[in-house]
């Protein structure tokens, strides 16, 4: 009895460190011309406190991942937990952030009524809103910006914001979906950065969508290298890289040979295509 | 402002002399008519004044419409049956009070539509049919079945307005209630909001610029509703008893003044809509 009550807590453990398990996840949709394999035996562990980052073309199922994590898509088969339970149960139970590649505010709400609005939909109380739209803008670096709305802030400003949103009600999983996509290189290196710290200082795990090799290899612990037709994983790499990372370490050495594993990945996905 | 003002005023002057001219065109035979009966040969000076005086024209000239609308307003008491104002405000209250029911069952039947599937698919095509229905000839038709049920007055002509006014309602609050994109509506599910949460919070005021374009539209419709829906009622009172009076007795300058009355109410009535709409919207952070 004692050797099996010690296999449960060893397994116990194993489960609260993966947050995220997928096994064999296929995702079919039927079109018009025929089944489109987005996924296709997927296989992967997402461990607690992870930054990873999903990479490939379009059509490598990145997104739709992403989205089945979310439960914003129904696997066709396979098997997918999040915290344990089923994506869906998760959802329910608020158990991430999901930021979007378009900030998606409302015109009709101020960056500060923007924030809280999920915190309203939960049901948090007026002062407890407060305090924490005040804490989340503050991580953001757009304190003072409350009162604005979404139309005079610039894009990363709103984008930004719309991570605040995200962050508001201490999910503590965080799954963005090209959230950089379409701003400049300038303000994209300054964000990175920016997620980078407080990623180490909120401790959450985060699921990352990109097309950047370069900010694929500077954010993550671990990039999943994807390739289409049918959507798969055809890498996994462990970054070697510190977890504290200035911008001028994407000169080092290290960097450029995992950026450089990475480019090797999505080259073999594309070669087996054709 | 000047630069604004200059052109406005151009064509201002430039429709006023065609209709001047129009009037001589129009009324010059009946002059003509009357001259030779009374044995008078005509200048062309004397021909042009007798067009644009007569007692009733085929066609009034601007001033003489002018003259009727300032004779029936500012000179008489607002009471008095002969005051168009008092007749205008008969109008403006079946109007108002179908634009009311119209907005509120367009609005009830949009949110219908966009959550039930069912009702989109039998409620939409009827009111669709409805629209196609003249009202002209239904007008006459509600005003008989209410009065038989014991409803008079101002309420079947506010049914008629309402008639017509729900239309453009139902439809831009359709599309305004749709308008929300699917990142949106994502959004609202990875919080797990319940679909009261996404009508109130996403869907309603993303549907508000589509509310009041539907209203500007809605109200003109309902100010029409509520003129044809006095022509059956016996032109007891109001814009449209005015016009069926008119056209009963030859009296084309009192017609001409209640059209241009009308025409004065909605635009009166869709700047407001225009004011409310900017006032609403700014409030909103969107203006």
């Amino acid at each position: 009895m004692g050797a099996g009550a010690g296999q449960a807590v060893a397994g116990q453990q194993d489960a609260a460190q993966t947050v995220i398990a997928a096994r064999g996840l296929d995702l079919t949709f039927e079109t018009g011309d025929g089944p489109v394999h987005a996924l296709k035996g997927v296989t992967l562990d997402i461990r607690k406190g992870d930054f990873v980052s999903f990479i490939g073309p379009s059509g490598c199922g990145k997104t739709t991942l992403l989205r089945c994590i979310a439960a914003l898509e129904e696997p066709t088969g396979g098997s997918l937990t999040v915290n344990g339970m089923s994506p869906d149960a998760a959802r329910r139970a608020r158990a991430y952030g999901y930021v979007f590649q378009a900030a998606g505010l409302f015109p009709w709400r101020t960056i500060g009524r923007n924030v809280s609005l999920p915190l309203e939909i939960m049901g948090y109380g007026r002062a407890e809103i407060r305090e924490r739209v005040a804490r989340v803008l503050a991580l953001v670096d757009l304190a003072g910006f409350e009162k604005k709305y979404p139309w005079q802030l610039s894009g990363g400003m709103q984008q930004r914001a719309s991570i605040a949103r995200a962050l508001a009600f201490d999910a503590d999983i965080l799954l963005m979906d090209e959230p950089f996509g379409a701003l400049d290189e300038i303000v994209r290196d300054h964000l990175n950065e920016q997620l980078l710290q407080l990623w180490a200082r909120t401790d959450k795990t985060i699921g990352f969508v990109t097309h950047s090799i370069p900010e694929a290899v500077y954010l993550s612990t671990r990039i999943v290298v994807m390739s289409p037709r049918p959507g798969r994983i055809t890498d996994v790499i462990d970054s070697p890289l510190p977890r504290e990372r200035p911008l001028d370490i994407r000169d080092t050495p290290e960097f450029l040979e995992v950026a450089h594993r990475v480019r090797e990945g999505l080259r073999a996905g594309h070669a087996y295509d054709d | 402002m000047r630069h604004r003002v200059l052109p406005v005023l151009a064509v201002v002057a430039a429709l006023v002399v065609v209709w001047y001219g129009a009037a001589v065109w129009l009324n010059a035979a009946w002059a003509q008519d009357r001259a030779a009966r009374a044995g008078v040969e005509l200048g062309l000076v004397e021909l042009v004044a007798d067009t644009w005086a007569q007692d009733k024209p085929k066609l009034p000239a601007p001033h003489q419409v002018a003259e009727e609308i300032w004779r029936t307003t500012a000179g008489q008491k607002i009471t008095s049956r002969r005051s168009l104002l008092h007749h205008s405000w008969v109008t403006l209250s079946a109007t108002l009070l179908g634009f009311a029911f119209g907005t509120a069952l367009g609005i009830g039947l949009a949110v219908g539509i966009v959550h039930s599937r069912v009702m989109d698919m039998s409620v939409m095509p009827w009111v669709i049919a409805s629209q196609t229905i003249p009202i002209l000839a239904i007008a006459p038709m509600i005003i008989v079945v209410l009065n038989a049920v014991g409803i008079s007055g101002l309420l079947p002509k506010a049914m008629i307005s309402m008639y017509l006014s729900f239309f453009p309602v139902v439809v831009g609050m359709v599309k305004g209630l749709r308008s929300p994109g699917l990142m949106q509506l994502d959004q609202m599910k990875t919080w797990n909001a319940s679909p009261a949460q996404t009508f109130w919070r996403l869907r309603l005021p993303a549907s508000v610029p589509y509310l009041f374009a539907s209203m500007k539209v809605a109200i003109a419709a309902s100010l029409v509703g509520a003129i044809v829906g006095e022509l059956p009622t016996g032109a007891v009172a109001g814009l449209g008893a005015r016009l069926l009076a008119g056209s009963y007795y030859g009296q084309t300058i009192q017609i001409w003044s209640a059209l241009f009355m009308a025409a004065a109410l909605a635009a009166l009535l869709v700047a407001l809509i225009g004011a409310l709409q900017r006032v609403v919207l700014r409030r909103m952070g969107m203006g």
